[in-house]
């Protein structure tokens, strides 16, 4: 249960909006229920809903809604390859399919190891910066600019290996340094 | 005049500066100070009247007159900073927020301060994750060090600022979609009027401004209208970042006067075109712009608000996207019109049918250029029809801007699309 696991964070997203409008707090809550497992189930949905004094298919409008909340589990870590006009421009398209090439993966798919999913994005306002990718884990998000395939595989091959030893990745220890 | 100096990319100049004592060392915070002590919230909003400070988000909208809109019948009011920075091409606000973080929160503070609002939220895209816990960190700093809080520099005044992440929605950027993404609704646009000065966040009068936008105030409360006027044009005073990306040498951003030349932009900061080929066309307000097409007067033009409108085209928000003679423009179009597409919010019918459609047309377009080098001239037609069934009936800009860079390249690269010069608007007008 997120109120059990996560009692002082949640009063902390409640006081930044005002008392009568505990609504404003869904988005915070969803990312909270999606830190451990990268998704949101059912039980969470009922449960924000029910902190918050709202349905949980109201809840689950926002989960829909937005492109960056999942209701189904993917790769553990989900990079997103930015391939819009101004990345496209500078080889971004052939930068993600020369990465899944040498993943085994189409574009969407996840590596057989369930570690990895990879895919397109739109605009993450790095266009100066191309190719770039965004990766989302249940710890957060962290943009990875100036890439290339070579640069990408080397971050994979030391994401495998922290999961292997169970280590911290290098996106939990930075969320470590942020104090949060 | 000749401007020389920085006066929102200083993290160029100043190593350290998104360190408080840093900033403060710089001058930070004695614009808000300024304010809170010695002047009254109405006095605020005549000097940023006076400095002639237009929105940097895009619409180019007078800063001070649209505070001087909030209605003060109505309590409370709120003020929120625009930081969805998602148009492609924009990538301003993050590098001031990364960078220069006080002079931003400053800037937000002398906005709520001069509205009296007692809370502002910092609208982050979701993608902006790690920014959003720096910025957090930041106003903790700024709480510590009692420059904001209960009771600022003495004064009666109190505010309290905080960030608030989105979770990737183009369409947030929209400042009415953005109100509805903060009150944990689906982001949609609202029907305007009202506006937000009127009735805003939780229905209260409301000042949504870009971050940019923001970022200009400390300097011109310590300066001055008088300064401020003093750089740029007269109708477009001041400084811009221009986000450059696309087919140039030197990508990134640049703090110009408004007014500099798209010349100056993209050959003397720039760096140019890479060897070998030449500039096609320049989209000045991102995914959003109409194409301009790169000829001599295209690049002599000043980039500011009134000077861009005569190639036909929009400022924006200065992301200025270069196209070289190696791009074919009905591939451009689809990957524009994709974008819209995956970004329309679904609320109304043109903009969500339209991008829809518009989009099954352009990729197969973009399959047949791939094959025989021009797309059918059937689907250009066609394209061309339905574009122009969507102008007009949005909701809001995202469809009407949807349809910009697909009618202009057509009209104004006829050859890309297989029509002989000057046969783009009867022949494909219809």
């Amino acid at each position: 249960m997120l109120a059990e696991k996560y009692a002082q964070e949640i009063q902390a997203i409640l006081n930044k909006y005002p008392p009568e409008e505990r609504r404003a707090a869904v988005m915070p809550l969803i990312y909270l229920a999606q830190r451990d497992k990268m998704y949101v189930n059912r039980e969470d949905m009922a449960e924000i809903g029910a902190i918050l004094g709202i349905s949980a298919s109201e809840v689950a409008s926002i989960v829909g809604f937005y492109s960056l909340y999942y209701d189904q589990p993917k790769g553990k870590y989900h990079i997103q390859v930015c391939t819009d006009l101004p990345c496209a421009l500078r080889g971004a398209e052939q930068f993600m399919e020369a990465l899944c090439k040498r993943l085994n993966i189409q574009p969407g798919e996840t590596t057989s190891d369930g570690l990895i999913t990879v895919e397109p994005v739109m605009c993450l306002a790095a266009c100066d910066k191309a190719p770039m990718f965004q990766m989302q884990s249940g710890a957060g998000l962290q943009y990875f600019e100036r890439q290339t395939v070579e640069s990408a595989l080397a971050l994979i091959e030391k994401l495998r290996a922290d999961a292997a030893r169970r280590f911290k990745t290098p996106l939990e220890r930075g969320r470590e340094g942020y104090g949060s | 005049m000749v401007h020389n100096e920085t006066v929102l990319l200083r993290h160029r100049e100043i190593p350290d500066l998104d360190n408080l004592a840093v900033y403060r060392r710089e001058g930070g915070f004695q614009a808000l100070e300024k304010a809170v002590t010695q002047m009254q919230p109405g006095e605020v909003t005549e000097v940023v009247k006076a400095s002639g400070l237009r929105g940097r988000g895009g619409a180019g909208f007078p800063t001070g007159v649209k505070w001087s809109f909030v209605d003060n019948k109505n309590w409370p009011h709120y003020v929120v900073a625009n930081a969805d920075e998602s148009e492609p091409g924009t990538f301003k606000d993050r590098d001031i927020m990364e960078g220069n973080p006080y002079q931003f929160l400053e800037g937000v503070a002398i906005c709520a301060y001069a509205v009296q609002a007692k809370a502002a939220y910092i609208y982050l895209r979701g993608e902006f994750w790690e920014l959003a816990a720096r910025l957090d960190q930041h106003i903790a700093a700024l709480e510590a060090a009692g420059l904001l809080g209960e009771k600022m520099f003495g004064a009666a005044y109190s505010l309290h600022i905080s960030t608030h992440l989105g979770a990737g929605a183009y369409i947030c950027g929209e400042e009415t979609a953005l109100l509805e993404s903060i009150e944990g609704k689906m982001g949609q646009p609202r029907l305007r009027p009202p506006f937000p000065p009127s009735v805003g966040l939780f229905g209260k009068p409301t000042v949504v401004n870009n971050v940019e936008t923001l970022t200009n105030l400390p300097p011109i409360l310590t300066r001055g209208a008088e300064w401020y006027r003093s750089i740029g044009t007269e109708k477009s005073p001041g400084v811009k970042v221009f986000s450059l990306s696309g087919c140039v040498t030197k990508p990134g951003n640049y703090e110009l006067p408004l007014g500099t030349t798209f010349r100056e932009l993209i050959f003397g900061h720039g760096g140019g075109i890479p060897a070998g080929r030449s500039i096609k066309a320049i989209m000045a307000a991102g995914a959003s712009s109409s194409l301009i097409i790169a000829n001599e007067k295209a690049l002599d033009t000043p980039m500011d608000y009134e000077n861009v409108p005569s190639l036909g085209a929009q400022l924006g928000s200065a992301s200025v996207i270069v196209i070289d003679d190696s791009v074919s423009i009905p591939w451009l179009i689809n990957k524009t019109m994709h974008f819209f597409r995956h970004e329309s919010c679904g609320k109304c019918t043109p903009c969500r049918e339209g991008t829809f459609w518009m989009s099954h047309i352009t990729e197969r377009m973009a399959r047949q250029a791939a094959i025989s080098g021009l797309p059918d001239a059937q689907d250009v037609k066609l394209l061309y029809d339905v574009a122009n069934q969507v102008r007009g009936k949005c909701l809001c800009a995202l469809g009407e801007f949807s349809i910009e860079a697909v009618t202009s390249g057509i009209e104004r690269f006829a050859a890309d699309f297989k029509l002989a010069a000057g046969e783009s608007q009867t022949a494909v007008g219809g």
